[in-house]
């Protein structure tokens, strides 16, 4: 019997097979924490006894969620996070360089193979480069901390197959939107999933994170990719035959086997306020908008930025709507700053914000009021994420999201 | 054993209903309380009496990672969620704080607002005299529940308590 790839990922960690339903206790690769949830871990840290962290070099701190800080509060937990990384030695502290999923890739902690935790339920992103990684509490991260461990339970796993080749208005955000609907909010929940097919080997590791951050939107514990080159390039690690061997073998068990033609796939929405409540674009044409907001870790990279100022490109925002362009991280920033990205983007009359959360964790950046209508690239269409709870929140792709703006109300690109 | 009076909520009871992300960042729980569940009933908060239980449908507690939402549901009071289902992420939250979550499939269906329920850990629900069968949790996290939550049995881990 083979094994699927988070069976191979936990029992290289523990150093023993392993199958679904049974409890480890596995050491950590990666502690992410945000801005948001800093005092809360380590005020629980405090509170459990422990006086020194595990492993100063295993802890990341990301400020993405507050900043820049719009409520008098907010920066008190820059500042308590600040003292606790001085006072353990925390080296790897992110202040302003973006949203804490795009950098844990991004800037060279997590790869293949790995486990990371972090207390932002989107922490199962880096599943995107063949990781084991998913979302916790504070309190179980301050355990993390102190001890280096956690126990998990081994997930059963949903293998999604898609195979051929995409249709030019559709990207993955429509693929998960997709498989989303398919399974409900719940249908993954405690399960991994994989990803495989001839779709998605030919993806960019950029759009297999849309797909891998939003697999939690369907309960998953994970959502993960098999790393191949593009990801040891991305990861600038070599593709060696210890990552070779990260891949759900052909005679594994999984729970369900679902499968997709590329072909099959239109442009969707999930509709307010759910995130399995999906349609196909075509069906919402004509639905007036008063704001597109293009960002977060779901779809703020470089290749979402660019798919945008593609359909933009000398045509403007209509007048009544306002665009948010919030880039995943400063690298983003500055690359699409240098390959005119931005400034398409700016004269079609988009506001471009400070790399970060921004609207996505409603905050900062656009928040709405009751009745108004907003496409958002981003995760979650929840009630009352993006202001209150009458504001109707549609989740599309960049290119939706870029042709929506143009038109004023829903429209395919 | 204890007794309590019922709640009912629907399916897919989100983190961001149970507490909305513009209250995270209040420093003590307390300050966070009338704030729970406003998105979907504004005046829930104030209604819910210590010792009164929640009984939901399926997947209860979707959505983010923020432990302020079993947080702020235990400091109401609350002695137990019973749903179809949880989101992972909420249960090991729940648990880690020492709020009883119990798993039954036919009880929410079942059931109204303000029935009255007695409630018997690892055996029995009743209410409006039928018996609904529920079960235990796995050892490793009843230690932790028994131990009060997770920081108190890390204390006892490090020799504190």
């Amino acid at each position: 019997m083979g094994h699927t790839l988070i069976e191979k990922i936990i029992g290289n960690k523990v150093g023993h097979e392993v199958k679904p339903g049974d409890i480890v206790t596995v050491d950590v690769d990666w502690c992410m924490i945000d801005d948001i949830m800093a005092p809360f871990a380590i005020q629980k840290f405090e509170e459990m006894g422990f006086d020194k962290v595990y492993d100063p070099n295993k802890i990341v701190f990301i400020y993405d969620h507050f900043l820049p800080a719009t409520q008098v509060d907010d920066s008190r937990h820059f500042r308590i996070a600040d003292e606790f990384a001085d006072k353990h030695g925390l080296k790897n502290v992110h202040r302003t360089d973006g949203i804490c999923h795009q950098l844990m890739t991004e800037a060279g902690y997590v790869k293949p193979g790995d486990i990371a935790f972090g207390t932002d339920s989107h922490t199962v992103t880096y599943g995107c480069v063949g990781a084991f990684s998913t979302g916790i509490g504070y309190t179980e991260m301050a355990g993390i901390l102190g001890t280096g461990q956690l126990w998990v339970k081994v997930p059963e796993t949903i293998k999604v197959e898609i195979d051929g080749t995409l249709s030019g208005n559709v990207t993955s955000k429509d693929i998960i939107l997709k498989i989303i609907g398919d399974l409900t909010a719940s249908g993954a929940t405690y399960q991994a999933i994989e990803f495989t097919g001839s779709t998605v080997d030919a993806m960019s590791v950029a759009s297999r994170m849309t797909m891998a951050n939003m697999s939690v939107e369907a309960g998953a514990k994970c959502g993960l990719f098999a790393p191949d080159e593009k990801t040891c390039d991305y990861c600038k690690i070599p593709y060696d035959d210890k990552v070779k061997a990260l891949f759900g073998d052909n005679d594994a068990e999984y729970s369900k086997i679902l499968r997709y033609r590329a072909e099959d796939f239109v442009p969707v929405c999930a509709c307010p306020s759910l995130v399995d409540n999906i349609k196909p674009v075509s069906e919402l044409k004509g639905t007036k908008v008063n704001q597109v907001f293009l960002g977060s870790c779901t779809n703020g990279r470089l290749e979402d930025l660019r798919t945008a100022a593609t359909i933009l490109k000398g045509k403007h925002v209509a007048p009544f709507v306002k665009m948010i362009v919030t880039p995943a991280s400063r690298k983003v920033y500055r690359q699409a700053l240098a390959d005119g990205t931005l400034g398409i983007l700016s004269d079609a009359g988009a506001i471009i914000t400070t790399p970060g959360c921004g609207l996505c964790c409603g905050r900062g950046g656009g928040i709405l009021s009751d009745d108004e209508v907003v496409v958002s690239t981003n995760n979650r269409n929840f009630l009352g994420r993006m202001g209150t709870s009458k504001v109707k929140i549609y989740l599309a792709s960049p290119a939706t999201a870029a042709a929506t703006a143009i038109a004023g109300e829903i429209v395919e690109a | 054993m204890f007794n309590a009076k019922i709640w009912k909520l629907g399916d897919d009871i989100d983190t961001d209903i149970i507490l909305p992300t513009e209250y995270l960042a209040f420093e003590t729980v307390n300050e966070m309380k009338p704030y729970a569940f406003s998105p979907l009933r504004p005046d829930l908060a104030s209604k819910i009496q210590p010792g009164d239980m929640i009984v939901a449908g399926h997947n209860f507690g979707c959505g983010s990672s923020r432990e302020q939402a079993p947080e702020v549901v235990k400091a109401l009071g609350v002695s137990c969620i019973v749903a179809k289902s949880y989101a992972r992420i909420f249960f090991r939250n729940a648990i880690n704080n020492g709020l009883l979550l119990i798993e039954q499939p036919d009880l929410y269906d079942e059931v109204q607002e303000g029935d009255m329920a007695q409630v018997e850990p690892g055996k029995e629900i009743i209410v409006n005299g039928k018996s609904y069968e529920i079960a235990n949790l796995p050892d490793n996290l009843m230690e932790i529940l028994e131990a009060g939550g997770l920081v108190k049995a890390m204390r006892k881990r490090n020799g504190l308590d």
